[in-house]
């Protein structure tokens, strides 16, 4: 009764492309691809945590100083916000494996507004880094008030407090390329949602092939998975 | 026995009524929007003959200047610029994609028995985006190039005023392709094996091509991140690897050489899986040792990945970090040696024929014989800080580059030409070009190793007079291999029209690419295969009616 | 068991297509969302270098609720979980080695700094 059980050559599925024999071949073809997919992209993130690991292994005042120019309400806020379109995005695979097409667009539409809200939290704290001069290497360049904006700032060592460790860009130098290679493949993901969604409202799915939101899914657990990481070594340090 | 006789039925009946893929379709549009594994393997390999075509020339250009002590052709700064994208242009544009993405492409899907890799249209892409690569390195040419060597290493890469940026950009896509091609051939092997072909049934070629997608999918990425770091600090000044700036340029090194030694097996070990496909076939043998050599794939990938401080001996690396990454360098030679005696263990007593696919595998064991060993002088710390940025270091990665890498992949499109195209080649003019070929790479590095143990240092424009025989004897060599590729152009050429058109399997090989016709329809098969033993070659008789091989069971019975 | 519930019919034997019951999928939300919590909570205690273990481990079982979960890998097929696990490994082992010479000589690469700012 399935399309998996016909050779082929007979009723081939609309969705089964050439190269396959059965659907289940095509599934698990596409699922180890993303699976191997998600590993580069771990790698590639590797690269990041390994800068991170060793400047704050030698450089360990830097990070202290540094972080508490980050806001950890709105770190713990884009925190929560993420993992609820994982919840959302996972609840959105099991309603289309169901066959629910209305809670699969609903689902997929709170996942892509998750992400909106943020991409928006994540631009009011770029936009504060940029106005108080705390950017990158040779962009480095704090106004007075960020300098003592530092919360819990030791009131003995003013003077210390005021221009911070040397080389302290290093830590913002991370913080943007960790939070910005991030939230490019926030927005990649968005992309992929959204086409999802516009394939979802078109009924493109139904419990026999459901393959695209899985596939997208797992992509956007990943991007969650790297946050629930950058979020303590960014915003939380002590 | 029933495994043997099937198979060959549906492909001595196929090739009658299904076009070839090479009719199927005509124009442009047709070939460089196809999805057809096989015309995107025949893309690459045009591709890739062009990049290797355009890096010799610059190799000509370092030997011509070298030939005289001091200025001969150009000038010093166009010298690091040539040499740099010679090394840029070979490394990234033709050895790395060189085997997996052109014979492998092609290839694959065929000794898989499948109609296609698995996600036809990520292979266009990785076609794509090697192309997009190739015009970057280009662009970056006609904008004087950059004068960094190949490896990039920073500060310098950071703080010359040469056109780094694009170059650099460049590798980055080109990252992309071959992790596409990877991921590719892992879903592939997973997902397409045919009934009969368990994990070890598989032709070691294709081991090979596991074994090398692992480090395209693992080291690549962090290539990536890498040359996004150098661009980023470039353009935008962030200061992660400037030492003016707090950063580390140590750390830079690690990361390059992290991917980049992984790499040099992204070379290699497809070069190694042809090697064993060839030397089965051309001694009429088979395999010796097959499981030690589909495992010793799989070693070398995992090894590769613990050993990239070697090449940061002098760099700044900690004494506890150079002895760690000696003694595990010496660990490579294990797998490497396995599979080098079970090539010579296929080979002996074995009837070898030696058309040119079998004269670049003998060429292949020798010279990667001679690579390999070399490595391990620079593997141990105390002979490294003497040979260090030598020419010894120039000649012992060629050997296995040049006398591995290239050997094989001139010997598996040799062995590949007759299924891609359809048609034999001239065997006599063969064999002249690959005994030039190999007698001038000889002449061309051997006096390398003497003048690098020396003292001479590579990558310099002038140097002493003592060295100056060395050097004359190194661009004769050089120039005596570039007419034996020239002559390879010429009779591989002529050979698309007026070659005798090639029989289905012209070498008596099992592997299941040889039984469909050549060249294969565009659906390959009809339907899958059942796959035998890939190295039982007993079966296989010549048969003078087709002018090449058939199976003894469908001889009797007479093909049409 | 009971909540491996095979949902569509005839993917063959083999086929490994799950539906992760719902409770389940609210379970694994709330429970990140208390180790969120939990996680900012303590960076307020001073704990020394115990901080950073303590944050990454919370981290590290955060990360396993999504990809036992969220991903599907408790129920999948093994292989896809060694693929995962591969690549941590592999990360794990870049980081540590670049981690462990990084801090070796890092006394040269103070003093070129010092050097090239002319102090």
């Amino acid at each position: 009764m399935q399309e998996s059980h016909q050779q082929h050559g007979e009723h081939r599925s609309a969705h089964l492309a050439h190269q396959f024999d059965t659907l289940d071949q095509q599934y698990q073809s596409g699922k180890l691809g993303i699976w191997i997919f998600l590993v580069t992209e771990i790698l590639l993130f590797a690269g990041l945590f390994c800068v991170y690991a060793v400047y704050r292994a030698n450089h360990p005042d830097i990070f202290i100083y540094a972080h508490r120019f980050l806001n950890k309400n709105l770190g713990a806020l884009n925190t929560a916000v993420l993992i609820f379109s994982s919840f959302t995005m996972a609840w959105a695979v099991r309603a289309a494996q169901l066959g629910k097409k209305r809670a699969l667009v609903n689902l997929l539409a709170i996942t892509l507004l998750c992400a909106f809200i943020f991409l928006g939290v994540k631009y009011v704290e770029y936009q504060n880094k940029w106005k108080e001069g705390l950017l990158w290497g040779t962009h480095y360049h704090p106004i007075e008030e960020a300098a003592h904006a530092g919360e819990a700032a030791p009131a003995d060592s003013a003077e210390a407090h005021y221009t911070g460790p040397p080389n302290v860009h290093v830590f913002f130098g991370i913080y943007f390329l960790m939070t910005g290679l991030h939230a490019l493949h926030i927005i990649a993901g968005m992309a992929i949602i959204g086409w999802v969604l516009v394939k979802a409202r078109r009924g493109a799915f139904s419990p026999s092939y459901f393959y695209p939101v899985d596939y997208a899914g797992l992509y956007w657990h990943l991007v969650d998975l790297i946050w629930i990481f950058l979020f303590p070594l960014l915003y939380l340090i002590r | 026995m029933n495994t043997v006789s099937s198979p060959a039925t549906p492909a001595a009946a196929e090739p009658e009524h299904a076009a070839s893929y090479l009719q199927d379709g005509h124009g442009i549009k047709s070939w460089i929007m196809t999805l057809d594994h096989k015309r995107i393997g025949v893309l690459y390999l045009i591709s890739i003959l062009a990049a290797m075509f355009l890096g010799g020339l610059f190799a000509m250009l370092i030997r011509t200047e070298l030939l005289t002590p001091t200025k001969t052709v150009m000038e010093a700064e166009t010298y690091n610029r040539v040499f740099t994208l010679h090394g840029a242009i070979m490394i990234f544009l033709f050895i790395i994609p060189g085997i997996p993405a052109a014979l492998g492409n092609f290839v694959l899907p065929l000794m898989l028995g499948a109609r296609d890799v698995a996600f036809p249209r990520l292979n266009r892409l990785s076609w794509h985006l090697y192309v997009i690569g190739a015009l970057f390195a280009i662009y970056s040419l006609i904008h004087g190039g950059a004068d960094t060597g190949w490896t990039f290493y920073t500060p310098y890469s950071t703080t010359t005023t040469s056109a780094v940026v694009p170059i650099v950009f460049g590798a980055f896509i080109l990252g992309f392709s071959s992790i596409l091609t990877g991921l590719n051939f892992i879903v592939t092997i997973h997902r397409f094996r045919p009934p009969g072909m368990g994990w070890f049934r598989m032709p070691l070629f294709l081991w090979a091509l596991y074994a090398t997608a692992i480090i395209q999918v693992l080291a690549t990425p962090v290539l990536g991140i890498t040359l996004l770091l150098l661009i980023v600090e470039r353009v935008l000044g962030v200061g992660i690897f400037d030492p003016t700036l707090g950063g580390d340029p140590v750390l830079f090194q690690h990361f390059f050489w992290f991917y980049s030694h992984p790499a040099v097996y992204i070379m290699i070990l497809p070069a190694m899986g042809v090697i064993s496909e060839l030397v089965s076939t051309f001694s009429r043998k088979h395999i010796f040792g097959y499981k030690a050599i589909a495992y010793s794939s799989v070693a070398i990938a995992f090894l590769s990945f613990l050993v990239w401080g070697h090449h940061m001996f002098v760099s700044g690396q900690s004494p506890m970090a150079n002895m760690i990454f000696s003694a595990l360098t010496f660990s490579v030679a294990i797998p490497s040696a396995v599979k080098v005696f079970n090539w010579v263990a296929t080979m002996y007593k074995g009837s070898i024929k030696m058309d040119a696919p079998m004269t670049y595998t003998v060429a292949f064991i020798l010279l990667f014989g001679i690579g390999g060993l070399t490595g391990l002088f620079l593997g141990a710390l105390a002979t490294d800080v003497h040979l260090h940025d030598t020419y010894f270091v120039v000649a012992h990665f060629h050997y296995t580059m040049m006398g591995g890498v290239l050997m094989a992949f001139m010997g598996g499109l040799h062995y590949w030409w007759p299924k891609i195209f359809g048609r034999m080649y001239n065997e006599k003019l063969a064999n002249i070009a690959s005994l030039m070929i190999v007698v001038g790479f000889n002449i061309t590095f051997l006096s390398q190793f003497i003048m690098g143990s020396l003292g001479m240092p590579r990558r310099y424009y002038n140097y002493r007079p003592e060295f100056e025989s060395y050097h004359q004897w190194s661009t004769a060599g050089a120039y005596l291999q570039a007419i034996g590729f020239i002559l390879v152009a010429v009779y591989l050429i002529h050979s698309l029209r007026r070659g005798r058109l090639a029989p289905a399997n012209p070498w008596g090989s099992a592997t299941l690419e040889w039984r469909c016709a050549s060249p294969p329809p565009t659906e390959n098969f009809a339907q899958q295969p059942t796959a035998g033993d890939p190295y039982d070659l007993k079966p296989l008789v010549f048969d003078p009616k087709l002018g090449g091989f058939t199976y003894r069971a469908e001889s009797a019975e007479g093909v049409a | 068991m009971s909540e491996h519930a095979h949902s569509q019919p005839g993917h063959g034997s083999d086929a490994t297509v799950h539906v992760v019951p719902f409770r389940i999928l609210v379970a694994v939300w709330l429970a990140l969302m208390v180790l969120t919590v939990v996680t900012v909570e303590v960076v307020y205690i001073d704990l020394g270098n115990l901080n950073l273990y303590l944050a990454m481990a919370i981290a590290t079982v955060k990360g396993a609720l999504v990809a036992l979960y969220f991903m599907h890998l408790r129920y999948d097929r093994p292989f896809h979980a060694i693929v995962f696990v591969t690549a941590l490994v592999f990360v794990l082992l870049f980081v540590s080695l670049v981690l462990t010479d990084s801090g070796q000589y890092q006394p040269n690469i103070d003093l070129r700094q010092e050097q090239l700012l002319g102090k």
